[in-house]
Order: structure tokens, then sequence, then C-alpha cells
């Protein structure tokens, strides 16, 4: 039988953790996700044993994740932008040692302390690396609040099939807000001895280091270049993005996350008036659907991007379509969240070849 | 009193020469050598034949490069022991 | 005389004389199985040779070493995960008691310890420090103040003494300027969570029997699910100290140890 239940999107993420089956989470409240951690402190323990800790910081946080993902465990942490980008030095060796984890960063407007309301301005730091070094997140946008519960399920495996960290990269909004959901049963909790892992060097097997240091050039490049064959790998393999009335579509909306939702909204008011508006969404950030957008970049008059940012995606966007056709962009920052009505008018004024 | 008789066996090529065990030794029985190792490291060599294999200069090591033998004319039970807060514990000496 | 020598690359003999007391039967010290062979980077007559040995030899002596996780710093002792013989986890700087916190977490019945320089441990990581020790995290940390930045070359530490010549305080530490020598040990002391708090030094034969003890101990209480073991190691840095090893040896005697006493600073107290 379905279990539906009508949940705040921090708390069902939370919840679909408790049923991933994760091991340990450690957390530091930040504002608007500090329900993750609240959630978590009350429920999951007492069902499932799992780990609960709150750190003295978003930095101890993460190096906690670092030494408890090290053993093989299940572990995840959750933060909003000011947090994720205390734990960037944490997520930069996570990467380079290759320990699976889940990240969740509900973002919120920045630069700087910002606001506590909805942005999308941590693309570039969640797709683009963020810390130092060439590493990469397989970064999941969920759009639904169905979709964090899926997501955190998703992310796990994700992360352990790819030994890489993966980032549900959620919004103060969909943090926030409450929907129905459907979820998953109970996954049971066991603990598998991975060869790689720090679990006690056995007299079978040599010991295992976990390690992002290789003094020697040779060695560091070859870690580097063997990181470069995964994220290659993962480019082939885990795209994934919805595509809806893109293959007949003069103008096409690209969103990710909260943003595509509005966007669906404005397509179908644009239908009313007899304009033919597709919507994309990239669903997976990092791997980006390039081949995908260029694909449906022929058949289309023109592109526009819409996000709670400058401009981030759209620098992708630009790069798939490759000069095919303009994008056009509207942007909204400071925790402000476009309405359907504006996406609307914008679609209005590019049919009737208005550009800006 | 027994009779002690020790030695030691240095691993002259992991040895830096550091000389700390000759500081240690109450024998005054170590000294580095003239001789330079492999790393380019003058090492340390026992120059008495008076050793007593108390152990200080193992001890003292930093790169534990030796190894200390002791025989007492009287065979006792090879064994040494620790006193610690939870009891005794007994080091078995590998053979 | 009994010495090595090399006859080719990895290839060895050991010459010892006739009627040698060089016999297995009369061994009593050697290094332990659970450091590698591979030989440590540290300069000639550093105290993280000896502080590893120790660590190792107690490990083999309780017989944990498939029980155990080591969590190495950044600084002098970056790469102590190719010296021991156990899985270890190698942390960014500041953050090894906070990796060793994750670990012991998930795996509350293994041995876990942090090794820490006094820049990772009382500088960068002071955070971490103090909040791993407060929440009294079952394991064991092992903090070497050396009193200097060694890898980076010489620069002042959170433990430099008052006067003392580093690169970046190179007419001495000046109190004005640069504030005190921080007694992290005698704060972490403080804190209801550490179980066990202790200083020692291995600059001597007989301090280096007192510190395998102290090091002992903090296995032991981790056994016993007691809370957070501390073990100040006081050593030295030759190099950066610019002295030969035992003149640094010497100057740790006479000029850290009155500054940075030896003894227990907690110990656990008598359970009726």
């Amino acid at each position: 039988m379905k279990e539906l239940k009508l949940m705040k999107g921090n708390e069902a993420l939370a919840e679909a953790a408790i049923r991933a089956g994760c091991d340990a989470y450690f957390g530091y409240p930040i504002t608007p996700q500090s329900e993750v951690l609240e959630y978590l402190a009350k429920e999951a323990h007492a069902r499932t044993g799992m780990v609960v800790l709150q750190a003295e910081s978003e930095i101890a946080s993460i190096n906690m994740i670092y030494g408890a993902a090290g053993t093989g465990k299940k572990v995840m942490t959750s933060s909003s932008s000011p947090g994720i980008s205390l734990m960037q030095e944490g997520l930069s060796y996570i990467a380079c040692a290759e320990l699976p984890c889940l990240i969740v960063n509900v973002v919120r407007a920045g630069p700087g302390l910002g606001t506590i309301q909805p942005s999308q301005s941590d693309y570039f730091q969640a797709v683009k690396g963020g810390g130092h070094g060439d590493y990469r997140l397989i970064v999941l946008a969920p759009s639904t609040i169905q979709e964090m519960v899926d997501h955190t399920k998703l992310g796990f495996e994700l992360a352990f099939k790819w030994r890489n960290p993966v980032m549900i990269l959620t919004d103060g909004a969909l943090g926030q807000m409450m929907e129905k959901v459907e979820l998953f049963p109970h996954i049971e909790r066991k603990f598998e001895l991975l060869p790689w892992a720090t679990t006690g060097k056995t007299k079978d097997r040599e010991r295992s280091i976990i390690t992002s240091l290789h003094i020697q050039p040779e060695k560091m490049q070859e870690t580097n270049l063997h990181l470069q064959r995964k994220y290659r790998s993962i480019e082939k393999e885990e795209i994934r993005f919805e595509s809806r009335n893109c293959e007949e579509a003069d103008v096409i909306l690209l969103a990710f996350g909260l943003v595509a939702r509005i966007c669906k909204k404005a397509a179908d008011l644009a239908a009313e008036k007899g304009i033919k508006v597709g919507v994309f969404r990239p669903i997976t950030l990092f791997p980006f659907p390039y081949e995908e957008i260029n694909r449906i970049a022929d058949n289309a008059r023109i592109f526009l991007t819409v996000e709670m940012n400058a401009g981030q995606m759209l620098e992708d966007v630009k790069l798939a379509v490759n000069g095919k056709l303009p994008v056009e962009f509207i942007g909204r920052m400071g925790g402000i969240i476009p309405t359907p009505e504006e996406i609307l008018n914008r679609i209005v004024e590019i049919n009737e070849g208005v550009t800006v | 009193m027994a009779k002690v008789k020790g030695d030691i066996i240095i691993d002259i090529e992991k040895c830096k020469g550091c000389e700390l065990c000759a500081s240690a030794c109450p024998q005054e029985s170590l000294e580095l050598s003239r001789k330079l190792n492999s790393k380019g490291y003058h090492y340390i060599v026992k120059i008495e034949d008076n050793c007593t294999g108390c152990t200080n200069c193992a001890l003292v090591c930093p790169d534990s490069v030796i190894k200390v033998f002791r025989r007492t004319d009287k065979k006792k039970e090879q064994v040494a022991t620790i006193t610690n807060v939870t009891g005794d514990i007994t080091v078995k000496v590998k053979s | 005389m009994n010495e090595r020598r090399m006859l080719s690359d990895n290839h060895y003999e050991d010459v010892i004389a006739e009627e040698s007391v060089c016999i297995s039967d009369n061994l009593v010290y050697d290094r332990p199985e659970t450091l590698t062979s591979t030989p440590m980077h540290y300069c000639p007559g550093c105290g993280h040779g000896v502080a590893h040995r120790l660590i190792a030899e107690v490990i083999e002596e309780l017989d944990i070493q498939d029980k155990t996780i080591g969590v190495a710093p950044v600084g002098c002792a970056v790469f102590a995960y190719n010296y021991f013989n156990i899985d270890m986890t190698e942390a960014a700087h500041g953050r090894a008691s906070a990796v060793a916190t994750g670990i012991k977490r998930v795996l509350p019945e293994k041995y876990v310890f942090s090794y820490q320089g006094d820049g990772d441990l009382a500088a960068i990581g002071t955070g971490e420090t103090i909040h791993t020790c407060n929440r009294g995290e079952n394991i064991l940390i092992i903090f070497i103040n050396n009193g200097i930045y060694g890898m980076t070359g010489g620069q002042m530490a959170p433990t430099t003494l008052v006067g003392m010549k580093s690169t970046t305080t190179p007419m001495g530490r000046d109190v004005h300027d640069m504030g005190y020598p921080l007694k992290i040990t005698e704060l972490i002391a403080q804190l209801p969570g550490v179980y066990y708090c202790t200083r020692v030094a291995v600059n001597s034969p007989n301090h280096v029997r007192k510190a395998k003890k102290a090091i002992y101990n903090g296995f032991k209480y981790q056994e016993l699910k007691k809370g957070l073991s501390f073990v100040e190691i006081v050593t030295n840095c030759p190099s950066n100290w610019k002295m030969t090893p035992v003149e640094s040896n010497k100057w740790l005697e006479e000029n850290m140890l009155p500054f940075y006493p030896l003894g227990d600073l907690k110990v656990p107290q008598k359970e009726n």
C-alpha cells in the first residue's frame, strides 16, 4: 500500500534518509534547513540506531563525514549556503579520497550572510567544484518534495556506485514548504565491509589509507586522471532530465529545481495565448545534459533560461547551445522567486521579437 | 649478582646518525662511524664491548634501528612486565 | 661488532660476532611489527619517530591492530600513515579530532586515535579539539608539542615559548605582539568530558618509558569506554630550533619542560 504523507521538504528529506538506511548524520543548525537535524535528532536513533550528532560547526560536520564515510558507512550532512561554503575544503578532500556521502544544500540567497530566502545562487559552487582542485560532485536538483525524498535514496545509490560525494541542491522554498509525498519502504541498515574502507586492518588485507595527499606530481596527476576518467563515465551514464513539449516548441524555457515548476505554469499560460512553449529541466546538474539541450536547440527558435541567480546555469546552457540560437535570461536574486506572470510576459515579448 | 651481557644490532642503512642513542648509553659504547650509509648519513656503531642490554639506546632511537639482546648467566624466563592501571600485561619477546 | 650490511637493494645481511648474544632467545627490544618497514621522512633526531614507535608498540602489545584506526594530521606527521601498519585516514589541517569523531561514532567498538601537532591541534584546529574533548568522545588524542611549525619551515606555533625565535618571530616571541604560548593541555584538563589528561616527553629513556605508559593508558581507557584521553608529548625540533638532536633534547629539558611541566593533569578518580 502506498504510504502518502503531507510533509515539509526538510522533514521529508530527513525521513527519506532514515528510510534509505543512513548510518550517520553530522550537521550544524542554519536557516532554512535546521529541520533536517531536528527531525533526525527526534526520530532517527530510536528508529534505526542511526547516529545523529550536532557538530560545533559546518567545518567539523564535513570532517566528521570525511572520517565516517571512510569507514564505508552511509553518511550525510545538510546545510545552507554559508555553511556549505565552510564545507568546501572538506568536500575537496572527500572528492579526492573518493568517499561516498550525501550533502544537502538548502540554498539561501547570498553572497555573504545574504538572506534566508530561497535562491539558486550556489549553482557554480555545486556544479563546478566549489573547493580547491579539479573535482566534481554529482549534483541532483529536485523540483518537488517528492523528488527531495527520491533523490535522497538515489543520492546514496549514486554515491556508492561511483565512490563520489553527491549533493542535493535544493532551496529554502522547497525546504520549508509542505507537499504530499509518497514515502518508500524502509531499507534495512546493513554494514558491508568495503575493501578500501578504514575498518581495522585484518591479516587478510593490506592496510586501508584514506588520503588525498600524493606528493609526487606524477602520482598526483595519475589521481587526477583517474578522477577525470570517472567523471567522464558519470557523464555517460548518469544524466537525468525532464523535457516537456520541447520537440515542437518555438520558445523553450530552461530551469532547474523549483523554478522549473514555475516555468511549467508560465508555459501553460503561454499555451492559452497560442504560443508553443517547451520546458526543459536538468535533474542532474553535474553531469549536465549538454547533448540533449544541443539537440532540442535544432527545432526551437529561442531559449529562455530562468534562474534564481544572476545567470549561472545560463553559462552551461550557452555552452550546450553553442551559438545555434539566442539564449535569453530572467534572473531573480536576493531571495525573490520569479512569478509565472513575469515569465509569461517575457515569453510574449520574445515571441513578438522584442529582445533586451 | 648474575653477570649481564648485552649486545645490539644496528640497521645502519636506516640510521640517520642523530646520536641520541650515544648520549643515552650509560656505558658510552656508541659512536658515529666515519663511514657513510647509502643515504649519506654517518651511522652509529658500537665501539666498546661493554653493553649491558639496558635498551636505553633503542628507547630513544627515533628511527627504530636498534635491536637489543641481553643474556644473563642465570637463564631467566624471557618475559618483561609493564604495570598498568588495569593490571599487568605480559610482553612476550618474539622468538 | 654486530651490524647490518647492505648487499644490494633491499638485500641485507646481519653480521654478528661468534658466540654472540644476538640470538632470538636473548632479544629484549625490537621494532614492533605494527610499524611498517618504510624509513621515516623525519629529520635526524626528531621526536616523532619515538612517538610513532610507542603508539605502534602499544597497539601490538594490546593486539588491536585489526581494531585500530588512526588519524594523521597536516604538519610534519602528514605521512604518519606510511609508518603505522594499521588503517589510517589523513585529515585536513586541524580537523583530525573531528575526523576521529566521525570514525568513532560509526564504529564505536574500534580504537580510534588522532595524532596532531601543535599548529594543527592548538591553532587552526582549536575549535575541533575543544569540542571533541568537551563531548568526551571515546578516543585518544596524541598531541605533539615542539613549539614550532616544522613542515612549513620553522614559523611560530601557538606553543612557541616567550622569547623563542622562529622565522615569523625573528626577534623572539613578543607577548605584546603575539600573545602568550597556549597551554591547551591545561585548558582541556578542565573539561568534564576528558577522562585522562597527561603531559609526557620522549627526550630521555626514562621519559620514553613514561610516555609509553601514558599512551597505553589512553588506549586502555578507550577500551573501557571511559571517554577522552589526551596525551601531550613535548618533543624537539632540531632542524628548526637549529640545534643538533642531542642539544635540542637538552634545550627541551631546560626550556620547554619548565613551562610545560611533565605529569598528569587529570587522572581517573577511584571508582567505588
